[in-house]
């Protein structure tokens, strides 16, 4: 039997060339956080994310990997394909950022007003959309994921170690600041 | 709790009002056993949300997952339905906590179970155990990684 208090939980994942990196490489702290993209939690967890990054600067990069919990939230598939989708093409995180700043509108519809928002090609974004082109990279995050112990939405990692905290503004940059 | 090594012990709770299922129906399968407190915890993804995405993975060791809570079996269908659930809640409602209590993972305090995860493996016996702190969701990686030892011990069949 193994008490948790004491131990801690591992991303078995390290970052690498496969994610959407927001930040410098060298930077001291990097946070993961596994997300869905129509959870509300994400969504709140969003703006506190951005302030973080502008408070943190260059000492912080920032990694986002799916955790669609697709028999709850029935966009949230779909809509972590099209960040990826937009990806391919250098528009991950402003894709990501529509994408949260719109948490109701994530069909399929909406999706490709954000593509076209974005200047994507748009043919090529519904026909990767049709074809799930992306599924099998959403999966691999969400496996990645339930591998390193994500037990919800969102679910951070701090230099790869779950955050059990909250992530309430003060305290998540409190706990971030520690790194430093 | 109840240690790894130990023969799980068998029960039988209702899963349905007409339908009992009892831990001996899956002998020669792995079972994943997932005590927790109550249904309808208010956070996406709670604990019985994740296992149940997590299901496929669970399936490639073809083992059986079973939820177990002190809730009624009207609120456990509601909450399946609710959650779109594919595998079995059983009631441990009456006598209350008694299977909870078999499995030493009740919290008299507040009379729910504690949030506690066991793997039985093929025989019946026990092969890992894990209680949380009761505010903290444990996700399935210990579950996944025990299976897989289960597997490259080879120990079964």
């Amino acid at each position: 039997m193994s008490r948790s208090q004491m131990d801690v939980t591992k991303l078995k994942f390290p970052v690498g060339k496969q994610d959407f990196i927001s930040g410098p490489e060298k930077a001291k702290i990097t946070l993961v956080e596994y997300g869905d993209y129509q959870c509300p939690y994400c969504g709140q967890a969003y703006p506190i994310v951005k302030k973080i990054q502008e408070k943190l600067g260059d000492d912080l990069r920032f990694v986002f990997r799916n955790f669609p919990l697709a028999e709850m939230h029935p966009y949230a598939m779909n809509a972590a394909e099209a960040a990826l989708s937009a990806g391919e093409h250098g528009k991950f995180w402003q894709m990501h950022d529509s994408l949260y700043e719109h948490q109701n509108a994530l069909d399929d519809k909406y999706l490709v007003q954000y593509a076209e928002e974005l200047g994507l090609d748009t043919s090529k974004f519904k026909n990767d959309l049709r074809n799930h082109a992306y599924s099998s990279r959403v999966e691999e995050d969400f496996l990645s994921g339930v591998r390193s112990g994500v037990n919800g939405t969102p679910t951070f990692f701090i230099n790869g170690i779950r955050h059990d905290g909250s992530f309430e503004f003060e305290p998540f940059l409190m706990v971030l600041k520690k790194m430093l | 709790m109840l240690e790894q090594g130990t023969i799980a012990p068998d029960f039988t709770l209702r899963s349905t009002p007409d339908q009992m299922v009892s831990l001996k129906q899956f002998l020669g399968r792995p079972v994943i056993l997932v005590f927790y407190p109550a249904d309808w915890s208010p956070v996406c993804g709670d604990e019985v949300s994740l296992f149940n995405h997590v299901l496929k993975e669970f399936q490639k060791f073809d083992a059986q997952l079973i939820g177990i809570s002190v809730d009624g079996i009207w609120s456990h269908l509601a909450f399946i339905k609710d959650r779109k659930l594919q595998f079995p809640l059983l009631s441990d409602f009456e006598p209350k906590g008694a299977v909870s209590k078999l499995y030493d993972v009740y919290r008299t305090t507040d009379g729910e179970s504690e949030r506690a995860l066991f793997v039985i493996d093929r025989k019946g016996i026990i092969r890992w155990s894990y209680l949380s702190p009761v505010g903290i969701n444990p996700g399935a990686n210990g579950v996944l990684d025990a299976l897989e030892s289960l597997d490259s011990k080879g120990d079964e069949s």
